[in-house]
């Protein structure tokens, strides 16, 4: 039995440990929101927050998430009505095909959290969201839409993302989660 | 009367008096998309469903000698399904009828589908492939486009040429004899992967009347139905294809459904159980259709003015294992071929040929990117060889209002070449950017000079930093800027007489609680039919968009308005939506006696009216316009009834140790007519921008005896946020009679000038110019060493390295 908070419910499988958490998502937790892509970590469909940190749940065998909190596409919500950030990425055009959309959101959810209410540079945001394949939009749309929920939320006062349950977070914290990035961004960067 | 229209900033979307056309309304599947509430093929669940896998052809060529199964694997529970259990004819149907469902004897292609497992548990299945042993008498196979052209082997009738096609125009050996000067080029693109990231998947089940329902991935459900009727000998209406929401598809999920989909069905049938089929990336990259690879050969007589005079285009592609859609995609391909530019003297041959690799298919552009590409990077060797400014040589050629393409084709209206042209250059500050990366390179080549930077060294030099002030960062890094365009055109809808032949019909009927539906099988697969089609019938009916609802694509439900393809889907389907709307009006404002003022108003009569005289319902079929020429046998004529045109820009950067190429900028515009939904056209503009960035740089499907080796995502790259520049899109809007609200197609259009654009920005940059794409930087250093001796004058760092080649 393993147990684990996700979306900001306790929960309880039992199911093997080294199961995926993509499959534990989607099969025992019937959240198919978080998509496969590729299954080895490149594409970045699947991602999901893992203690306020975007991991790809395709590498992480649920055991590992015993007693975290997870948070998945359909946890990014404000009680039912879509985020600021959901909101501009259906404004702005940034979801064409949507497969890619709900790692995408996950991982640009972390993004602004970590930002804390200032708005990201295009850079800023074209890297952090490096380790997410689009096939459909080109990105640009996809950075417009960030910047955008970034801005309206500076300008609300309020996190353009509730969803992101996670406690505040440490000065450690932050720096753990920027090398994980910057992890993904190296990877995503590799040639041939 | 022409106009050109700024792209609206979405967050401040202008409140024009039209309801809906021109306007981004919120798509309405979009939050479906950012909740993770839209359902895909994997994310159904069906009770009692088999997991289905396909055990494949390990060699390129050969004879299957026997299959047998491993006696000490456990078979309880498995479903085994060959070629003997298909019911119908061994066939994927399509246009030759040539490609079985599943192999029985003959192996024509590495990963050919062989024989299909089920089995409740995915991973039992997938233990039963590996105790699946098929013995082999292996050929030798044919595997490249010169080895096919040079019939090592026969593969297709005596000369293993699937198709053939010439288009002539004027007398080119009197034109080229007439020429100032001759430039020859010869231009090589390889595979392309669609890539689109939800995997191609489809779930079959037996129906209680003896038919067969499939649900799944896929553009085109009419194609799936033609191809289950004839592989399960059943009538028409016993087989049901609907498509499940799509994961993109850019040509990819244009055929390939139809195998998937036998392959299913074909388990479910045996087992009577539903039955998933869900590749995982690797089978999907492996198994599944690319782009055409093209060589192409230029040899066009100019003035000296720049005036082309004749140009003699050879076209070769490799058309796979089996005819599939070659002879379609090497026709766009080759009306294509000399850009969009007026010639008197022109002749293009084009050759589709057979080898045993996969079947290549449809993607985005169909042929066109291809020539285009090949064609684009020889005006700019022209232009080279002529001392003209690339875009310069373009403005003196790009068609006008009244030219003649090589079919024979008068362009009689709506021509934004020109338009797409200038918008660009400007946007882009062409000659101004163009002289500062000049300035500036030269300034960059002196330092580096006088720093002791330069040949093979400057590589162990990295990191150790010389001071160089303007232009990039260089830190002992040998850097180079340059811009580079191209210029494209894109024929909407199908070729020639497809559009006839077809002859799609759609629909519109009122839903019970009196609001319009449309009924079309054309399908949403990111693009943005579903929005767009509600806006072109809502601006019709004066409603809004939110108020349509639109029809899953069924078979069982909706008429077939043709495959989601060619750029056709708003041009030709959203027009005959456009008529179907027209017409419900009429109806309902005579039955009302009344103009309709709202939604709620059209609700109240629609209602009444359904009441009183029961269901309302119009259709529309595809006409042809009298204007409107085309023979098939002579390839003369009106090859499409509009064609869209395109500019792109791009500027690079490019480190000529590493021979990496970043792109700083890019511009795109494009003249499609009217964008409908701009947020939407604009978002097919840059995605088939970056996706062209991609065919240009950095996509290379690499094989080895026939098999792609490179079929995961950490080995073949598709460009990142990252790899991918910020993208300005101007969309030009001249309006084409025949077009709903005045549009012609968007899809394909853009995914034609990047890749050429690439190319004249490196060769700008560095004076290498690179006649393969993608230009990976193995590629570019070769370039580079031997770049300027085949240029000739051009002072380039590569000329000085030439020497150093061994």
């Amino acid at each position: 039995m393993i147990e684990f908070v996700l979306n900001g419910r306790g929960r309880r499988v039992r199911v093997p440990p080294m199961k995926r958490l993509l499959d534990v998502l989607r099969e025992d937790c019937s959240l198919p929101g978080t998509k496969e892509g590729c299954g080895e970590g490149e594409c970045g469909a699947c991602s999901v927050l893992l203690d306020g940190r975007t991991v790809c749940s395709c590498l992480v065998p649920v055991v590992q998430v015993r007693g975290a909190r997870v948070v998945t596409v359909e946890g990014l919500d404000r009680g039912g009505r879509p985020s600021a950030l959901q909101r501009a990425f259906i404004d702005l055009g940034a979801a064409q095909c949507g497969i890619c959309t709900p790692g995408m959101l996950v991982t640009a959810a972390e993004l602004l959290r970590h930002a804390r209410g200032r708005v990201p540079s295009e850079e800023e945001v074209r890297e952090a969201l490096a380790g997410n394949l689009c096939r459909c939009t080109g990105y640009q749309k996809i950075v417009d839409a960030v910047r955008a929920a970034a801005r309206g939320a500076s300008r609300d006062g309020a996190a353009g993302t509730s969803g992101a349950r996670a406690p505040g977070r440490s000065r450690a914290g932050t720096a753990r989660a920027k090398r994980s990035r910057t992890a993904r961004t190296k990877r995503s960067r590799r040639r041939g | 009367m022409a106009r050109r229209a700024r792209l609206p900033r979405a967050s401040r979307t202008v409140l024009r008096p039209p309801a809906s056309v021109g306007r981004s309304v919120p798509r309405l599947e979009g939050l479906d998309k950012v909740t993770g509430r839209a359902l895909y093929v994997d994310d159904l669940r069906v009770p009692g469903v088999l997991h289905g896998r396909t055990v494949r052809s390990t060699i390129a060529r050969g004879r299957i000698k026997r299959v047998s199964l491993d006696p000490a694997f456990d078979w309880s529970g498995v479903v085994v399904a060959d070629h003997r259990d298909i019911p119908g004819e061994n066939l994927v149907a399509l246009i030759e009828d040539d490609q079985p469902l599943l192999a029985a004897e003959e192996i024509r292609h590495a990963e050919e589908p062989i024989l299909l497992l089920a089995h409740e548990d995915p991973e039992r299945v997938e233990a039963a492939t590996r105790a699946v042993r098929i013995e082999y008498e292996p050929l030798e196979p044919v595997l490249t486009i010169e080895d096919s052209l040079a019939r090592k082997a026969p593969l297709y009738r005596d000369d293993n040429v699937f198709k053939n096609i010439l288009i002539e125009r004027g007398d080119v050996e009197r034109g080229l004899a007439g020429s100032d000067l001759v430039i020859e080029g010869e231009y090589r693109c390889g595979h392309q992967e669609q890539l689109y990231i939800e995997n191609n998947g489809m779930i079959a089940e037996r129906t209680p009347d003896g038919g067969l329902l499939v649900r799944g991935s896929l553009q085109c459900p009419y194609y799936v139905h033609k191809a289950l009727v004839r592989a399960f000998a059943l009538p028409p209406d016993k087989v049901r294809i609907v498509q499940t929401v799509t994961g993109g598809g850019f040509g990819g999920k244009e055929e390939y459904p139809s195998m998937i989909g036998g392959h299913a069905a074909l388990l479910a049938w045996k087992s009577g159980r539903p039955v998933k089929i869900v590749y995982d990336r690797l089978e999907d990259i492996a198994a599944t259709t690319k782009r055409h690879p093209a060589a192409i050969k230029l040899r066009t007589g100019v003035r000296r003015d720049g005036t082309l005079v004749a140009n003699a285009i050879d076209i070769v592609m490799d058309g796979g294992a089996y005819v599939t859609l070659s002879p379609v995609v090497l026709s766009r391909g080759a009306i294509h071929a000399a850009g969009p530019y007026r010639c008197p003297n022109v002749s293009i041959r084009a050759r589709a040929v057979a080898t045993n690799t996969p079947p290549n298919g449809a993607f985005r552009g169909f042929g066109a990117p291809q020539t285009q590409f090949a064609v684009e990077c020889h005006m700019d060797r022209i232009a080279a060889a002529l001392g003209l400014d690339p875009l310069e040589l373009r403005r003196r050629n790009a068609y006008r209002l009244g030219d003649v393409t090589p079919t024979g084709q008068v362009l009689r209206e709506s021509v934004g070449a020109l338009e797409a042209l200038e918008t660009a250059a400007r946007r882009a500050r062409w000659a101004e950017r163009r002289a500062r990366h000049e300035r500036e390179n030269r300034a960059r080549e002196a330092r580096e000079r006088g720093a002791g930077l330069g040949g093979a060294a400057a590589g162990r030099r990295r990191g150790e930093t010389s001071r160089n002030g303007a232009g990039p960062r260089a830190n002992g890094r040998r850097l180079r800027r340059g811009i580079g365009l191209a210029l494209a055109y894109h024929g909407a809808g199908f070729t020639g007489s497809g559009e006839v032949k077809l002859g799609s019909i759609a629909a519109l009927d009122l839903s019970h609680d009196g609001r319009p539906r449309i009924l079309s099988a054309s399908t949403e697969i990111g693009q943005g039919t579903t929005t767009m089609f509600a806006q072109l019938v809502a601006e019709t009916l004066g409603v809004p968009a939110d108020f349509v609802a639109v029809e899953t694509p069924d078979t069982g439900l909706v008429p077939d308005s043709g495959p989601t393809v060619a750029s056709r889907t708003c041009m030709v389907v959203g027009g005959l939506l456009e008529k179907c709307a027209r017409a419900m009006r009429e109806r309902l404002e005579l039955f009302a006696e009344r103009p309709i003022r709202d939604a709620r108003d059209f609700q109240r009569i629609a209602r009444r009216f359904l009441a009183e005289r029961g269901p309302l319902r119009f259709e529309r079929g595809y006409e042809k316009p009298p204007e409107i020429e085309w023979d098939d046998d002579r390839y003369r004529g009106d090859a499409y009834g509009v064609f869209s045109y395109g500019c792109c820009v791009v500027e690079v950067e490019v480190d000529l140790d590493t021979g990496e190429t970043r792109v700083l900028r890019t511009i795109a515009t494009a003249d499609i007519g009217k964008a409908i939904h701009p947020i939407l056209a604009a978002g097919q503009i840059e995605g088939g921008t970056v996706q062209g960035l991609g065919y240009g740089l950095l996509e290379e499907v690499r094989w080895k005896d026939g098999r792609v080796w490179n079929h995961q995502l950490t080995n073949y790259i598709i460009p990142t946020s990252m790899d991918a520049s910020p993208i300005e899109v101007v969309i030009v809007e001249l309006p084409y009679s025949r077009g709903p609200f005045g549009a012609k197609g968007v899809g394909e259009l853009p995914m034609d000038a990047p890749a050429p654009a690439i190319v004249a920005a490196i060769a700008h940059a560095t004076g290498a110019r690179i006649d393969e794409i993608p230009v990976t930087p193995e590629r570019l250093l070769e370039g580079l060493r031997d770049g300027a001796r085949r240029d000739g004058s051009r002072s380039s760092p590569g000329s000085r390295r030439g020497g150093k080649r061994s």
